[in-house]
């Protein structure tokens, strides 16, 4: 094995998802030379050209484009006192790889979190009584305010081409839009996708019971659109391949439709695919970085020498990374000490499926994110206060797929064999869904950390996950339980079946919910209780920026992308507009 | 200090200005042969993808065998770099080496012809200066008997070819004449767009016959006429030629290379000559007009998608997706259809090539996205393509005559494997 060291780089980027080509693309407009490693592959339009992505099995059954669990597994256990065991295959979540990232084959829900949601702490000790919420939670504000993230969300945006229906303009609330959103200084840069029958049929029952309704903000872009980069992403046409599949129409905003090719025009950027970066070492003082160690594809071990190192990774590889590193204090669940680790959060869904035998939905047209939701039971919208728990869910109807595989079933419908057909031929096309996609708050006991037992095959620790679903959010589910309940027997199908956390339920790894995993290494004002600041700079090693969805200190029932892109652009324009004239702590406490 | 000190020192200050003065000149000029260089497109057919820049090496395929292009680095043993600045002109404009070699006119000097002396002055310092010089050296250019006997080019040439330079178009515009000299001279459009004789020669080489940019044939495809281009206005043009895309259409074929290495690089300024100067020549190129009640007729009969041919049910399947119903594609993505003049040509190779092997958009710093249409070759049968191009050339507003399975199979042949 060889032993080679690069010529020095002004930034080194880990990870070519979303955040490390945002970075990428701002520090290089910069001028600044930067160099993005990939442990993946590289993806041109021919690998998923049509129709070659429309392959259910390959891509939503067998995780084509996602890591493979040898790459980026995890241990998991739910509790302090067991011992965790590796995921040997995906369930609950499955993230991206290679160029791209999960930004690749996302649902594309551009969706932002209300004004409450970020600052969650505050609203808890205003609006809750000391001892209605659980003793071990630890939810904590965003350390900046709405007035300072805004023009990022509203930037990544114009990125995206966002598609949707403005419900703030400034204050203004606007008819058709979502009236719980924080005020948009510029209005959805494109008018919303189509509907389909369902999501009309949700938004009308939902309207009539005296919710407020509204298209999904769409990074699926219902025209053709050309970013502040200048590059091109196509109108829409509803295939039906979204979540789990690379779009073979350039019309899902990606790193590569939306980044990528303007990106690798610039002479100041280069990246490598195959470098699977194993460490960033710093200097004897441990305060900066003075580079990243990686195996290159040919198995050598490289030094890449960088003034500034971006871990911009999956969420759970960035923590990973900084542990393995010695970034910032490994977080102690007994003596609550040490940053990196703590505040991890998932989610949880579920909802109802509704069958209707005279209605026809042709589930096969349809974008990841045609549908309607309402966000009234979202934090602050709702006597959540007086139900004793904290927290929400955005509860849409959206088509989001009619692959046959994933089609649902009436209950007593053989799953196999001429039963199955039998129901199929019946049944496909004529059913909906009404579903929910929940907050996830953090506790004490909730965290990451390094496994004692397991190895990747660098013979480096695997992530452990320590999580399980607590009350709180066993409540939440049971609340939200009835709400659905309601809308659905409004909306008077032939028949129903529902899928709810019980009150004594477990996390349940084997069942797709999201890729949503937040936390870990997360932002805040206070280097006690936060790995980074509000421009993800590492408290402790100032060179050190780490944009991802590790940064969240806790879930909240928007979908993360939106808030990645805005807090990733926000870290951007720090490092460019302060970090670079005078390198060091850029929150000082 | 002494006065012969004072001396020394004012002189040594005065010749250190003077050659500073005379390197940011230089770099000034070597820049402005790059660009000289981007608009004569000489990237294009010397410089090979993973080679040295310029160092040669293209195989272009004729109907006489395959010429090789060669070094022009300043290497002084494989490339130009013993040349002096008239022997560079002459290799230019009239396609004669310093050893008397005659070029093939694969290069096009008949068009180059028309470069002034203030850009060959650039385009040398460039070439001498600001390029890299490279020992690479490409295979030989060696044509079957006669057309290996290169001292015929004399005669060629004297047929052929004019020494004339470039003579302003009297009463037009000073941006139509900037557009004369890019399209006439550099930019050497005439030799994929207008008609060849029977010497293989462009019939044409400037505004003053109308035969010139008329239209004419490339491997196979039909070139379309730049007269006029009646179907655009100036700012299409000038976004075709800037981007590779406009909001009709896009580039495809050998016009492809020409954007990412040539007219991708051209200033506004020069983009919008060469749209006032093809817009001044006028013509009527060949495009049906829009056919309001036929293309509301095909329209429905797609939406509906009842009783569909095969040509229709085949658009549906594989073309409605980008290019919709409506055939009118999307601004600046997706090339329309309707009206179209690949679609409509008379030949329809060009069509027929792109929906088996599929095109690629160029990155441009414009637009830099590389759009791709995928190759439909081993989807589709060769009766397939046909039943698909012929509802293609007669939907919405378009007229253009039936496609044969014959007429795909021979197009087939053609595609690199």
């Amino acid at each position: 094995m060889a032993q080679v060291t690069k010529e020095e780089v002004d930034v080194v980027v880990v990870g070519l998802g979303w955040a490390g080509s945002l970075m990428s693309i701002e520090l290089a407009m910069a001028g600044l030379k930067v160099r993005a490693l990939e442990r993946g592959g590289d993806r041109g339009y021919e690998e998923f050209a049509y129709p070659k992505p429309a392959d259910e099995y390959a891509y939503a059954v067998r995780n084509k484009v996602m890591a493979t669990p040898a790459e980026a597994a995890v241990t998991v256990r739910y509790n302090m006192s067991e011992t965790a065991l590796p995921t040997r295959k995906w369930g609950a979540f499955a993230p991206g790889t290679g160029v791209g990232g999960s930004g690749l084959h996302w649902t594309a829900v551009l969706i932002r979190p209300t004004p409450t949601d970020l600052k969650l702490k505050t609203y808890a000790d205003q609006a809750y009584k000391p001892g209605i919420l659980q003793e071990d939670m630890r939810i904590m504000d965003f350390p900046f305010t709405w007035d300072e993230i805004e023009p990022y969300y509203t930037k990544f945006e114009h990125i995206c081409g966002q598609s949707g229906k403005t419900g703030n303009l400034r204050g203004k609330i606007m008819e058709g839009g979502d009236p719980f959103e924080g005020p948009r200084s510029e209005p959805f840069p494109l008018p919303a996708l189509e509907d389909t029958l369902n999501s009309s049929m949700f938004a009308d029952v939902a309207k009539k019971m005296g919710y407020h309704p509204f298209p999904n903000p769409s990074a699926c872009v219902s025209r053709a659109w050309t970013n502040p980069y200048g590059n091109q992403i196509a109108p829409c046409n509803y295939c039906g391949y979204c979540s789990k599949y690379p779009c073979l129409n350039y019309s899902k905003a990606s790193p590569q439709t939306a980044v990528m090719d303007a990106l690798k025009r610039m002479e100041n950027f280069s990246y490598e695919v195959h470098a699977n970066v194993l460490k960033v070492v710093l200097h004897d003082d441990k305060k900066t970085a003075k580079g990243v160690i990686y195996m290159d594809a040919q198995g050598n071990e490289c030094f890449q020498p960088a003034k500034i190192v971006v871990l911009s990774s999956f969420q759970f590889c960035n923590v990973r990374l900084m542990l393995l590193s010695g970034i910032g204090k490994p977080y102690n669940p007994i003596t609550e000490e040490g940053v990196v680790g703590r505040n991890y959060a998932f989610l949880s869904n579920g909802g109802s499926t509704l069958f209707f035998k005279d209605k026809n939905f042709n589930p096969f047209a349809t974008a990841g994110a045609t549908g309607q939701m309402i966000n009234d039971i979202s934090p602050g919208n709702y006597d959540g206060p007086g139900l004793g728990f904290i927290g929400g869910a955005k509860i849409h109807s959206s088509q989001a797929t009619g692959t046959p595989i994933s089609t649902a079933l009436p209950k007593g419908t053989p799953s196999w064999g001429t039963g199955w057909k039998e129901g199929m031929e019946d049944w496909y096309g004529h059913s909906m869904k009404i579903s929910i996609t929940t907050t996830c708050q953090s506790y004490r006991d909730i965290y990451l950390d390094l496994d004692p037992n397991y190895k990747d095959e660098y013979g480096m620790p695997l992530l452990r996950m320590t999580f399980d679903w607590k009350q709180n959010e066993l409540k939440l589910q049971q609340y939200l339980k009835g709400i659905v309940g309601n809308i659905t027997k409004e909306l008077n199908p032939d028949s129903y079946s529902e899928s709810f956390l019980p009150m004594d339920a477990h996390f349940d790894l084997t069942k797709y919910v999201s890729t949503h995993n937040v936390g870990g290494a997360v932002m805040g004002d206070n280097p006690k209780t936060s790995a980074l600041n509000k421009y993800l700079q590492s408290w402790d090693v100032h060179n050190v920026f780490v944009p991802g969805g590790n940064a969240f200190p806790q879930n909240f029932q928007a979908n993360p992308t939106d808030t990645i892109g805005a807090i990733t652009l926000m870290a951007a324009q720090a490092i460019k507009d302060h970090y670079l004239k005078n390198p060091g702590p850029l929150v000082q406490v | 200090m002494n006065l012969k000190r004072f001396f020394i020192a004012n002189v040594v200050l005065m010749g250190t200005g003077f050659m500073a003065h005379a390197q940011a000149d230089d770099a000034q000029l070597i820049k402005q042969g790059e660009y000289i260089s981007r608009l004569g497109d000489c990237g294009a057919c010397h410089t090979v993808a993973g080679k040295p820049a310029f160092s040669g090496g293209l195989a272009i395929k004729s109907d006489l065998g395959t010429i090789y292009s060669t070094n022009i680095t300043p290497d002084k043993d494989h490339g130009i770099g013993g040349y002096n600045e008239q022997q560079f002109a002459d290799a230019v404009r009239k396609g004669v080496l310093p050893d008397g070699t005659r070029l093939y006119p694969a290069m096009p000097y008949p068009d180059y012809a028309k470069i002034n002396d203030e850009d060959m002055h650039a385009l040398y310092t460039y070439f001498m200066q600001g390029v890299k010089p490279s020992a690479e050296e490409p295979s030989k250019t060696d044509l079957s008997f006669p057309f290996n006997q290169r001292w015929g080019m004399r005669f060629w040439n004297w047929a052929f070819t004019s020494d004339k330079p470039f003579k302003p178009i009297e009463g037009a515009s000073a941006e139509v004449n900037r557009g004369a000299y890019l399209v006439e001279g550099l930019g050497h459009c005439g030799s994929c767009h207008t008609p060849r004789g029977l010497g293989m020669n462009e019939k044409a080489l400037d505004s003053s016959d109308a035969k010139f940019l008329a239209g004419g044939s490339l491997n196979g495809w039909e070139v379309p006429s730049l007269r006029g281009v009646a179907h655009w206005n100036e700012q299409e043009i000038v976004d075709y030629l800037g981007k590779g895309r406009n909001d009709k259409a896009a580039v495809g074929g050998e016009m492809t290379s020409v954007v990412e290495n040539s007219t991708g690089y051209m200033t506004d300024a020069d983009l919008k000559a060469i749209a006032a100067y093809v817009k001044y020549l006028g013509g009527n190129p060949p495009v049906p007009a829009a056919n309001v009640q036929a293309a509301s007729t095909t329209e429905a009969k797609l939406t509906t998608a009842k009783n569909l041919s095969v040509g229709e049910r085949l658009y549906l399947d594989n073309c409605g997706a980008c290019h919709f119903v409506t055939g009118k594609g999307a601004p600046g993505v997706f090339p329309q259809l309707d009206q179209a003049t690949i679609v409509n040509a008379q030949d329809p190779t060009g069509l027929i090539h792109t929906i088996l092997a599929g095109a690629q958009q160029p990155s441009t710093a414009r637009a830099p996205s590389t759009l791709a249409m995928p190759g439909f070759a081993a989807r589709l049968s060769d009766d397939d393509v046909a039943q698909l191009s012929t509802f293609i050339r007669q939907g919405w507003s378009n007229k253009a005559p039936s496609v044969t399975a014959d007429q795909v199979s021979k197009v087939r042949k053609t595609l690199e494997k």
